[in-house]
């Protein structure tokens, strides 16, 4: 009896949701524009993201040696950097190899090239790049150079370390994310409520058109889950509905402004994105058109039915 | 049976719709109540429904008092109590068939027993040639047959007809008595309401006669008397 019932409310749901044209296309659309805002949300904090691992990947921690080091005592600085258990990996760069980076940097420079001609011996000390498994451990490392080679004793090789200005940029950009991300969920909120909301009211306005097929069913002693069943499956039609709409027109805008966007986010296109986590994003919206759509059925006709109780 | 124990319903705007009703109503038995409109005929039937709650007293349906039963109860005593109104109550948008084949898909009938019990619950009224009719295209005692056989398709124990003649003319008046006396006949309770003195004094049956809340006769085999 049980899925004999199920049978037959899911089929008055699925008639309701084609009888009531009207108020089927007001309740898909306030909830397409609903997805839409949430995809939004989704692509765009994907973007930065990357773009943040993007310039986390370019950060690390160089060590400048003084001219006067010798290649032993920085590969020993070298050796004892990479025992550190933060530590990925740790790249040597020789004082011959930083002149001619250097002077490949400056190539279009005539006045610094011509500067460096001059001077009769090579200014420049060895460097280290070092880079950490996680960006937070770029501090523990600075602090650790800064306590066994400090800067600022007779004796030291260590001329420099510059550290703290990319901490700064990483710092700032996470901020920047996460009030994105804060921002977001605000708006996605905020759609989601006033989508439950409107959906509410269309749902109550589809009970009122069918108030007397209700009537019809308290009179013969339909439940009152019998009776409000088909609405919740209506609700949930408009939730598959909205998100099939929102997840077909995401193809074509994304591939239209992914050129766009992989300019300007570092190589990443929204459309490639899209198409690589299109089951991710599907599950997404699929879910949360489908939660919109029952919430706001379940809510409506639990009113409906109180109302009509007391009336 | 059906026991209504110093029932008085008193509506919130003061109105008092019935008044220290106490009756009662054997298994079988065909009900005419009788009086003017506003009299509490309406209000009684409502509150065997329970659609309604009394404002003192109880109705006991079975020994059973209704007003205390949960709702999933209440549910279960509106299928045993078959209803048909003067206004049809029928759904514009399903077929004759349909119609009364809903009664029975809410009770949770099986597919084959609605196939096999909506053409005779037709037969009996006289409509198993309009099965695939919708209700506009039905008059107005064609669409009341429809209403008494979705009332009657569940097999109900008892039958509420509340003015279910009021809007027909005399040849269709006469065709709905003779259905629900035939129903009777087959062991149903009926329970009428009408102002219509013709179709009481044809039914020679058991009168309630209400005026301004109260009973005041109860005749069995009784004409229309006001």
């Amino acid at each position: 009896m049980f899925w004999l019932n199920v049978k037959r409310i899911s089929r008055t749901g699925f008639v309701n949701f084609f009888r009531n044209g009207f108020v089927t296309l007001s309740a898909v659309l306030i909830m397409t524009i609903t997805l839409f805002v949430l995809s939004t949300i989704v692509l765009s904090g994907a973007l930065l993201k990357n773009t943040l691992s993007d310039i986390k990947d370019k950060v690390d921690v160089n060590v400048y040696f003084l001219p006067e080091a010798s290649e032993n005592a920085v590969l020993e600085v070298q050796k004892q950097i990479e025992n550190l258990p933060e530590v990925d990996f740790v790249q040597y760069v020789s004082r011959e190899q930083a002149l001619e980076d250097f002077e490949f940097n400056y190539r279009n420079n005539e006045e610094i090239l011509e500067a460096l001609d001059e001077l009769e011996e090579n200014p420049l000390g060895a460097i280290l790049n070092i880079k950490t498994k996680e960006t937070s451990q770029y501090e523990s490392v600075s602090i650790f150079l800064e306590q066994n080679y400090p800067v600022d004793l007779p004796e030291s090789i260590v001329d420099n370390v510059n550290f703290n200005q990319n901490k700064e940029i990483i710092d700032k950009l996470t901020e920047i994310i996460d009030s994105g991300e804060n921002l977001g969920t605000f708006i996605t909120a905020l759609f989601i409520l006033i989508s439950i909301l409107i959906t509410f009211n269309t749902i109550r306005l589809s009970m009122h058109i069918s108030r007397n097929e209700i009537k019809v069913m308290r009179l013969v002693g339909a439940s009152g889950s019998y009776i409000s069943g088909p609405f919740i499956i209506t609700g949930i039609m408009y939730g598959i509905t909205a998100s099939i709409i929102t997840l077909v027109l995401l193809y074509p805008i994304t591939y239209w402004i992914g050129p766009t966007t992989a300019s300007f986010f570092g190589g990443l296109s929204v459309f490639e994105y899209y198409l690589k986590s299109f089951s991710e994003i599907f599950l997404i919206i699929f879910f949360s058109s489908i939660l919109i759509g029952s919430i706001s059925s379940f809510f409506a006709i639990k009113k409906y039915l109180r109302e009509q109780r007391k009336g | 049976m059906i026991y209504f124990d110093k029932v008085s319903k008193i509506y919130e705007d003061g109105t008092n719709a019935l008044l220290d009703i106490d009756l009662k109503i054997e298994p079988g038995e065909f009900v005419s109540v009788v009086g003017h409109s506003g009299a509490g005929k309406t209000t009684l039937l409502k509150l065997l429904l329970a659609e309604e709650t009394p404002t003192q007293g109880s109705v006991y349906y079975e020994s059973e008092d209704i007003h205390s039963l949960k709702s999933s109860q209440i549910t279960s005593l509106r299928r045993k109590v078959g209803s048909i109104f003067q206004e049809y109550r029928l759904i514009p948008d399903k077929t004759v068939y349909e119609n009364v084949a809903f009664a029975m898909e809410i009770a949770g009938r099986e597919d084959e027993e609605i196939e096999a019990d909506v053409p005779h619950a037709l037969r009996l009224v006289g409509l198993e040639r309009k099965m695939n009719s919708f209700p506009d295209d039905l008059s107005g005692g064609e669409r009341q047959r429809v209403a008494i056989a979705r009332a009657i398709v569940n097999q109900p124990d008892v039958l509420i007809a509340d003015e279910p003649t009021g809007h027909l003319d005399p040849t269709n008046t006469y065709d709905i008595v003779q259905i629900l006396r035939k129903i009777n006949d087959l062991g149903t309770t009926v329970i009428l309401t009408t102002h219509n003195k013709g179709v009481v004094d044809e039914l020679q049956k058991r009168v309630i006669t209400i005026e301004n809340g109260k009973i005041t006769r109860d005749d069995s085999g009784g004409l229309y008397s006001m």
